[in-house]
């Protein structure tokens, strides 16, 4: 690759900074979102924690959800985490009417689905292919009601996945930019072809973030 | 199809991370105040993060005086029941009983607010003893810590609120941010002076001086009557914006709502920002603060 990959953090509203600290860590040229733009110039994008209703609004308001769709089509990895997973899903239950989805894996979704944030929730996950748990952290978390055939479920929390990835996309209900851990961001991105494997041997340090 | 194989572990509640998480996911967003579950679905139809439950905005509270209390119950209830983002509710300064009251609701955010009428002139609720999360407001740095180790999960900058003037809101915002920076420059012997001056702990002065932020987010509120005004305040460093009297007391709320939460999305960007400035009727009418009989920021201590 003639330049250093360059991720981008769609930055409309929500958990963006915490995700740019993670890939930071990692090495790669991590950058806001927030225009068609600054879409363009990105080699993958992560779509961040936040409430889905507003950022849909807001793609829509920035005519942004045309060239985003195309985009996924085209197949630009996108790592999508709670609202960003509901973005990412074919189908919406509980959603508003004028809610608009990427379908960039064949995944429902269910907003709010584990409850209010009195529900919300900490969890030590076990992810196939991580040797050691991850801390999962769940805001209000979305509820994946179900998944096609072909999607990898990769965690589970009382039989209901919450990371699944599918091709260059992966999904999460939680928040791996809140735990200060990089191991998703990276697999997602060696995953990708965006990170050489070698990385995924180095030693499982932790980014250092203050989320 | 889903993996049954794979084992849950247990779950906790109410924990600092999870607390402090959803004003991660808050940040860039608008947080609106209403009276009513119709105002409430307006906000949400523009975009707004979360709306603030309250029986009368702040500017009506201030025309009418009173005592001014928690929400009726059955209020906040409507509002929750149309409404698919978070709903915030205020109780009194050291009101335990209606903070317990609200976390029995449902709500999803404290709001432990100086607009109320205070319960307890020494004391604010320790909020440790709380699942659901609280935000405070904040005049200064010294008041932001006090209440961070109350177990505040949100910090905002008080303002002042009810008066579409956001001369206080930046003069409370740029305090906070200002005294940041020169404890980032401080060296460890003038951390502990920080302290004391501060009125604060001094593991915050220091975890400060280490990290150049606060460990909670911090908003800001009081006075946020136009979309350049939330481009204002986030500039100086606000994560987001509560924004109260200010749409619901414009000409045209619906238009001014739409357009604070482009602003806040693209708070940098001129262009945009004239664009969503354009057209929207008048602003709430403000008042000069020299003319206020309460300075609703005085009171917290």
């Amino acid at each position: 690759m003639t330049r250093p990959v360059t991720v981008g953090v769609l930055a409309l509203q929500g958990a963006f900074a915490a995700h740019l600290s993670i890939l930071r860590v990692l090495g790669v040229e991590a950058r806001e979102v927030k225009t068609n733009e600054q879409l363009a110039s990105v080699d993958a994008l992560v779509i961040p924690g936040g409430e889905s209703t507003t950022m849909s609004m807001l793609l829509v308001k920035g005519d942004m959800l045309a060239p985003l769709r195309q985009r996924v089509v085209d197949g630009m990895p996108v790592f999508g985490t709670c609202a960003g997973m509901i973005l990412c899903s074919e189908r919406i239950e509980d959603g508003r009417p004028d809610q608009h989805c990427l379908s960039a894996l064949p995944i429902v979704t269910r907003r709010n689905g584990y409850g209010r944030q009195i529900d919300s929730f900490e969890a030590e996950l076990d992810v196939t292919g991580l040797d050691e748990p991850f801390h999962g952290v769940f805001i209000r978390a979305p509820i994946v009601d179900s998944v096609g055939d072909d999607v990898a479920v990769l965690s589970a929390v009382d039989g209901q996945p919450v990371l699944c990835s599918h091709g260059p996309v992966t999904v999460a209900s939680f928040h791996p930019e809140l735990s200060g851990d990089s191991r998703l961001h990276r697999r997602w991105l060696i995953d990708a072809g965006l990170l050489p494997e070698s990385l995924a041997e180095a030693s499982d340090e932790t980014a250092e973030v203050t989320p | 199809m889903t993996d049954q194989s794979i084992p849950s572990r247990e779950r906790s509640t109410g924990s600092p991370l999870v607390k402090r998480g959803l004003a991660e996911m808050l940040k860039g967003g608008v947080i609106m105040d209403v009276v009513n579950p119709e105002q409430a679905r307006i906000a949400e139809d523009a975009g707004a993060v979360a709306v603030m439950a309250l029986e009368r905005v702040p500017s009506d509270i201030r025309k009418e005086g009173g005592v001014s209390r928690m929400s009726d119950p059955e209020m906040i209830q409507g509002i929750q029941e149309v409404c698919s983002i978070p709903v915030m509710a205020k109780a009194r300064i050291g009101h335990f009983a209606e903070a317990q009251i609200l976390q029995s609701l449902g709500v999803d955010y404290i709001d432990e607010s100086e607009v109320l009428t205070p319960a307890d002139e020494t004391h604010h609720i320790d909020k440790f003893a709380f699942d659901v999360p609280f935000v405070c407001g904040a005049t200064n740095l010294g008041e932001a810590l006090r209440r961070i180790s109350e177990g505040a999960c949100m910090i905002r900058s008080k303002g002042e609120a009810g008066t579409g003037n956001v001369v206080e809101a930046v003069r409370h915002i740029r305090s906070i941010n200002g005294d940041i920076r020169k404890i980032t420059q401080a060296d460890s012997a003038e951390l502990f002076e920080w302290a004391k001056q501060l009125r604060a702990p001094l593991p915050l002065i220091q975890e400060i001086a280490e990290t150049g932020e606060l460990p909670v987010p911090v908003f800001c509120a009081g006075g946020i009557a136009t979309p350049a005004d939330a481009s204002l305040v986030m500039q100086l460093g606000a994560q987001a914006v509560f924004v109260g009297s200010g749409i619901f007391k414009s000409d045209e709320p619906v238009k001014m709502a739409n357009a604070i939460v482009e602003a806040a999305t693209h708070y940098q960007d001129p262009q945009i920002l004239a664009k969503v400035s354009t057209g929207l009727g008048d602003a709430m009418k403000g008042l000069e603060m020299a003319t206020l009989e309460t300075k609703l920021a005085e009171r917290g201590w």
